[in-house]
């Protein structure tokens, strides 16, 4: 029985990934570094402006911004890779100019390091729990 | 820590108090004076008390230590530290304190002999005996005298972890632990506190700057010469690579466990408490050790914002520590404002030797050779000044004999397991982490992915 069961769950979820899989339907991911303490403010643009997804990490690196030196018990040291945030956000390609709008506008500072934002093409997307596809999965 | 002093003071408050006895009391020898009761258990009081508070220093040195390395090697530095506790501890019962106390009479050496817990009767009876006939009792229990004693050795095995963390195995290090707290450690000890020829001579020494910091301090600068620093501290161009360490407010948690233990390291090598004079001294033992942190601290700040332009939290807790080894030398008769001088040097001394170290390529994680062997010949030196017992010439006949002794028999211990079991992991084991490669637990293992 339970074996079964098991068949039926999986033959609904590769029916679902071929009955929802709408080629074509045009999807961007973007990717955007920001200063950390900017997170709740871009957050909070993101989710004005609709959309209600995203992933962070903490990432180090340098741009324009390089590092800078510390002192520690008296030895200088570079920290050549200073702490960022990145926020991926996959949108539907419409939501695409809102969106890198509401980042830029949230995350600006003026100052020098406020980051970067790429946006990137993306080919698919599932959703786990349901096996939905593309517009259905974001 | 004068013994003499102390048994002579006790005895004069004791006849003194003996003589008021009620004579029914005095008919029976090994009766003892309520007077003198009183005295015995106070004095036992403040060696107990006094005991724990250096007990806790343990604790100290382990969180300051956890702090000043690389998250990698916390694990190992916990484990030599509760290690290096034990085995002073049991070292010290076994050959230790015997060595330091027993039958020195002026010499070099004590009697290689465990330290024997007396019974109730028979130390009561000690004290009826040595009234009776007119000599100068001991007005303390001997137990407790010997955990007061311990702790202090254990101190000295501390400060030789901090130097020599994140590049030294674990066995060697705790084997040199068995020889420095059963025989360098007591050895020299006994030339001062155990009425040896130190003591004889008028060196003075009143909790160990030098008895107990720098012995450690000097173990701890030959082990880190011949041990050698850590990969990649400094460049093959003479650059010096600071190396953070991992959690500073385990390391200043560490610095104010230490500085209330201090109030015990220095306040109960008064060694008596039993008369108004003894416990007045306690109570400006304490304040002037406490001045001499604040002036440690002080110093240290506004010398590290004038020199790096900001100030190094490091920098402020070995200013404390290089404050109160300054004081122990003589931390009763410098006045207060003194005290804050004597510690303000000690707090100098760490900012400006620290760097100083790393241009000789002497690699001290934790700043232990500045705040305990250079600050400890600085309190030591400072003696003199306020004690008008000292001699500047015996205070240094005193430093640089302990320190030849230390240093030499250290060296023959390094350069022994060096070239038996070896003192240093691989170049591999010590860039994976001695937490890993040594211990096996990770201090901190939910961080990251695994």
């Amino acid at each position: 029985m339970r074996v079964f069961c098991n068949l039926c769950e999986r033959s609904l979820f590769f029916a679902k990934l071929l009955l929802f899989n709408t080629k074509g339907f045009d999807m961007k991911l973007i990717t955007a570094i920001i200063k950390p303490f900017k997170l709740d403010a871009v957050r909070e643009a993101l989710t004005e402006a609709g959309l209600y997804g995203m992933t962070v990490t903490e990432v180090k690196g340098y741009g324009r911004q390089k590092g800078h030196t510390e002192i520690y018990r008296g030895a200088e040291y570079a920290v050549n890779f200073l702490p960022k945030l990145k926020i991926e956000i996959a949108v539907a390609a419409d939501q695409t100019e809102a969106t890198v709008a509401a980042v830029v506008d949230a995350a600006k500072t003026g100052q020098i390091g406020d980051g970067k934002i790429f946006v990137s093409a993306v080919e698919k997307t599932v959703r786990i729990r349901t096996g939905e596809t593309d517009a259905e999965a974001l | 820590m004068h013994l003499s002093n102390i048994t002579q003071k006790a005895g004069l408050a004791a006849l003194f108090l003996g003589a008021m006895a009620v004579p029914s009391f005095a008919e029976d020898a090994k009766d003892v004076a309520q007077g003198t009761q009183f005295v015995y258990v106070f004095n036992t009081l403040l060696f107990l008390i006094g005991g724990f508070l250096v007990m806790w220093m343990a604790a100290g040195f382990a969180m300051l230590e956890a702090g000043m390395v690389r998250s990698k090697n916390v694990s190992m530095q916990c484990t030599k530290n509760i290690a290096l506790f034990s085995i002073g501890g049991i070292m010290y019962w076994a050959v230790g304190y015997n060595i330091m106390y027993e039958g020195v009479d002026g010499g070099y050496i004590g009697t290689v002999l465990p330290k024997a817990i007396s019974g109730l009767v028979a130390e009561q009876n000690a004290v009826a005996d040595a009234i009776a006939a007119g000599t100068d009792p001991t007005l303390y229990s001997g137990a407790s005298d010997w955990f007061f004693q311990m702790v202090f050795c254990a101190t000295a095995a501390s400060i030789v972890s901090g130097t020599l963390a994140e590049r030294i195995k674990i066995w060697p290090f705790l084997i040199f632990v068995v020889v420095l707290t059963g025989f360098i450690y007591p050895i020299q000890g006994a030339w001062k506190w155990g009425a040896g020829w130190l003591d004889g001579m008028g060196f003075l020494d009143f909790a160990g700057s030098t008895l107990v910091h720098s012995t450690g301090g000097w173990a701890a600068l030959v082990g880190a010469i011949i041990l050698g620093a850590r990969i990649g501290k400094y460049g093959p161009d003479g650059q010096v690579n600071a190396i953070p360490g991992s959690n500073m407010p385990l390391a200043t948690l560490g610095t104010f466990i230490l500085w209330l233990g201090w109030f015990g390291f220095n306040g109960a090598s008064q060694l008596a408490a039993g008369t108004i004079q003894d416990v007045t001294s306690v109570a400006n033992i304490f304040m002037n050790t406490n001045l001499a942190a604040a002036g440690g601290v002080v110093v240290a700040i506004i010398l590290a914002q004038l020199m790096y332009g900001k100030i190094d939290v490091t920098m402020a807790l070995n200013g404390a520590l290089a404050g109160l080894v300054s004081i122990t030398a003589e931390p009763l008769t410098p006045s207060p404002l003194m005290a804050i001088i004597i510690g303000g040097v000690g707090g100098a001394i760490v900012v400006i030797c620290i760097p100083l170290l790393d241009k000789l390529k002497i690699d001290d994680v934790v700043g232990a050779i500045p705040v305990h062997l250079i600050a400890g010949i600085w309190g030591t030196m400072a003696v003199p000044l306020t004690n008008s017992d000292g001699n500047f010439m015996i205070q240094l006949i005193g430093i640089g004999s302990i320190g030849a002794f230390v240093m030499i028999s250290s060296t023959i211990v390094w350069l022994l397991l060096k070239y038996t079991i070896g003192l240093r992991p691989t170049a591999e084991q010590e860039n994976a982490g001695l937490d890993i490669a040594e211990i096996g637990v990770e201090a901190y293992p939910e961080f990251g992915p695994r």
